[in-house]
């Protein structure tokens, strides 16, 4: 019967635990109108740094490509992911980072995350969303903070797409 | 012993399962050669998603449930000594699992429902598929209902008596299955079909994951408990021995009952339409469904010791000498164990929240999955097989020297498939991806392991062969008399047991409270979101 109680408590302490704690903010998103308006239109994606130093990335993605294709990020910075599809389900992971993010049409998912050293990587969309999926492969660049803020420099928005 | 009618059945959900797993491991093959370097490039993807979808429909859906199904009558009669009530309607849910498969797999082989196994809205594939599904599921209900009936007929007739345990053990699994498979039940019923028949032309992606979540993580659970009956009940007896206890067994299966449907959110953790206090009260809980594994891997350890002692082993190690290595059950058992223990240590990286950062939904997901599943579980699928076959056909089953041929590939394919496979994923691999560029210097030093990978799926494909091969001899074999089939018995006798491990009612409670409380919540929560859906996506462009 300790069996019993313990999962008892454990219901009692789920309730009140949850009663204590707000959930987190769950952000929607409209897909049909995300290029009209909004903080996803085209020609806000990409990199932009905020105010307190730190760096948002904006993407959007949709059958079979991310936009921007190619992310500029700089070292030793705080970076924010901010992500949204377009079309159907999506994800993306940047290969040896723990960045890792799936995209739900509908909602947007935000990933916080910091870059050791300059790289080139690879961040390949990592749920089906297609018989295109194999090809929806994207890249990211790290480059050191001072590259970053001289290429950033006056910009509202950089990216590494050519 | 089992009455004719019933041997039918059996053979009848044993056959299909077989012949769809065989069917299904080609695919498998198929599926890793075309993306391997061996391969250059596949003209048409789509081919390859057919492929995935059909494999692992059959593997996920179709085979663990068609030998649940089966072995569940054989408990059925076999514990109880009664006949199996219901005879009829057993067919009539065998039958609907055959048509739910035909409906669903008729449009997959036609290139109009390459959504995968997991379907995620909004995209949206042929109708048929969806009902196929539903009948396969509403079939797998008629069973759960009997073997809830012929359990509460033998209790009025032996009231007080505690439940033989393969039979508790049986509807655990099927209490488990009927519960687990609402999830993605009302998702279909709900969100999709409405859409996929024309109804609605949006859908709400985010909160048809969390209801596919429900399913998903729960069906692990059904894939492993013939597995786990087996160790309990069978492996003992099969290699002389006792179990070492009956009780630690219920616990075990009741403890299955209730942790293993409110975690499933844990495959939800990089979702941004689930919030952070639920993610981590599924990690949580998830932690606790590892108890009753444990518990298994204990007792069962216990219960081979004790086989290797009566059979004369000494000292602390002398009694693994001691154990029947060339019975195929003992193989089979000390195999699956093996692979368990490697996919364990491959399992809390997965369950730790921030560890999964790093690999979530990549190769190293697949490579774990198909160690865990198609290794320490299956293995023991083809053990439950051979153990009853003889028992089915009334005809020996003299292969031994095959049998321990077929397990011996089996162990070593599974080891060659898995290990690159997880590597892989660490390098960063992604899932679901019909070829790479192997050309690419990020991608090139994966090569090789992809091949390896290959090569043993070879393995695996002719030891699936031979499996086959014995099941098909044991038809051609002489016909003998039959021994009585005996189930594992306990060192001490189970002569009276608590209320609480002799039924159900508490449990199903406590499972039902526990799914409302962890997934009432969140699916409320989106519900009440406004302009959450969003327009579906048809599969096939026309
Ligand atoms: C009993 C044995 C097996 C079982 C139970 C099994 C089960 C599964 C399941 C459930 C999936 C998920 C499908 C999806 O992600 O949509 C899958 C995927 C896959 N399986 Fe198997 N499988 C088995 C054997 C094999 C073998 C022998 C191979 C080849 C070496 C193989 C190759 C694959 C491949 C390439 C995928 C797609 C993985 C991805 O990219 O996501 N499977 N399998
Ligand atoms: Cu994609
Ligand atoms: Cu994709």
């Amino acid at each position: 019967m300790g069996i019993v109680a313990l999962l008892v408590g454990m219901m009692a302490y789920m309730s009140l635990h949850w009663a204590s704690m707000p959930p987190s903010r769950i952000e929607t998103i409209d897909p049909a109108t995300l290029h009209i308006a909004g903080e996803f239109v085209e020609a806000n994606l990409g990199s932009g740094v905020e105010p307190n130093g730190s760096v948002t990335v904006r993407v959007v993605g949709n059958r079979y490509s991310f936009t921007p294709q190619c992310l500029l990020v700089p070292t030793d910075t705080p970076v924010t992911f901010r992500a949204t599809s377009a079309d159907v389900v999506h994800g993306f992971n940047i290969a040896k980072t723990n960045v890792n993010v799936m995209l739900v049409p509908g909602y947007i998912a935000t990933f916080k995350t910091k870059f050791k050293e300059p790289a080139d990587l690879e961040m390949p969309c990592h749920e089906f969303c297609g018989v295109g999926h194999a090809t929806m492969w994207a890249h990211v660049k790290v480059v050191d903070k001072a590259e970053f803020e001289k290429q950033a420099g006056g910009k509202r928005r950089v990216s590494c797409v050519k | 012993m089992l009455s004719n009618g019933s041997r039918r059945l059996i053979l009848a959900h044993f056959w299909l399962a077989f012949a769809a797993f065989l069917l299904a491991l080609v695919l498998g093959e198929w599926q890793m050669y075309i993306r391997s370097p061996l391969h250059d490039w596949i003209s048409n993807p789509e081919l390859y998603y057919r492929a995935v979808t059909a494999h692992g429909s059959a593997m996920a859906y179709v085979f663990p449930l068609l030998v649940a199904m089966g072995f569940g009558y054989a408990i059925a009669e076999l514990a109880l000594k009664q006949p199996l009530i219901g005879l009829r309607w057993a067919w009539a849910s065998f039958g609907l699992v055959v048509l739910g498969t035909v409906t669903a797999m008729a449009p997959v082989s036609m290139g109009l429902a390459s959504v995968l196994y997991t379907f995620y809205p909004p995209m949206i594939g042929n109708a048929f598929f969806y009902i196929g599904i539903v009948l396969v599921v509403v079939g797998s209900w008629i069973w759960v209902a009997l073997m809830g009936i012929n359990l509460n007929a033998w209790k009025k007739a032996h009231s007080g008596e505690p439940v033989p345990l393969p039979m508790f053990a049986n509807v655990a699994g099927a209490y488990l299955w009927a519960w687990t498979s609402v999830g993605a039940a009302m998702e279909i019923l709900f969100q999709i079909l409405p859409v996929a028949l024309g109804f609605k032309s949006t859908i709400d992606a985010g909160l048809a994951r969390v209801f596919f979540s429900w399913t998903l993580h729960a069906i692990v659970y059904f894939w492993l408990m013939p597995t786990y009956i087996a160790f309990y009940v069978l492996v003992p007896r099969a290699i002389g021995g006792r179990l070492y206890s009956d009780a630690m067994a219920r616990i075990s299966f009741v403890l299955f009952l209730v942790f293993s449907m409110p975690i499933g959110m844990h495959h939800l953790f990089q979702d941004p339409q689930v919030g952070s206090g639920m993610k981590f009260m599924h990690a949580v809980f998830t932690a606790m469904v590892s108890v009753p594994t444990l518990l298994t891997i204990f007792t069962i350890c216990a219960s081979v010791e004790i086989a290797g002692r009566l059979r004369g082993g000494k000292g602390a190690l002398g009694w693994i000498a001691a154990l029947p290595w060339k019975n195929p059950m003992m193989l089979a058992v000390a195999f699956s164990f093996v692979m368990l223990g490697f996919g364990g240590a491959g399992g809390l990286i997965n369950m730790s929240y921030q560890l999964d950062f790093v690999i979530h939904n990549t190769q190293w997901v697949t490579g774990h999955f198909h160690l865990i599943f198609g290794g320490a579980i299956v293995i023991m699928y083809f053990a439950i097989a051979y153990d009853l076959w003889p028992h089915l056909t009334g005809r020996a089953l003299e292969s031994v020297r095959l049998m321990r041929a077929q397990l011996w590939l089996w162990f070593i394919g599974m080891l060659v498939v898995t290990f690159p496979w997880h590597f892989v994923g660490i390098l960063g691999m992604p899932r679901r991806m019909a070829y790479f560029d192997y050309s690419h210097p990020a991608l090139a030093p994966q090569a090789i392991y992809v091949t390896v990978t290959f090569v043993g799926g070879l393995l695996l494909v002719a030891s699936a062969v031979l499996f086959i091969l014995v099941l098909v001899r044991g038809h051609l074999a002489n016909r003998i008399t039959l021994p009585e089939f005996r189930f594992s018995t306990p060192v001490h006798a189970t002569t009276r047991v608590p209320v609480a491990l002799n039924s159900f009612a508490l449990w199903i409670a406590l499972m039902i409270g526990l799914t409302v409380v962890n997934y009432g919540f969140p699916i409320a929560q989106l519900m009440a979101l406004p302009q959450t859906s969003v327009p579906a996506v048809p599969s096939v462009v026309k």
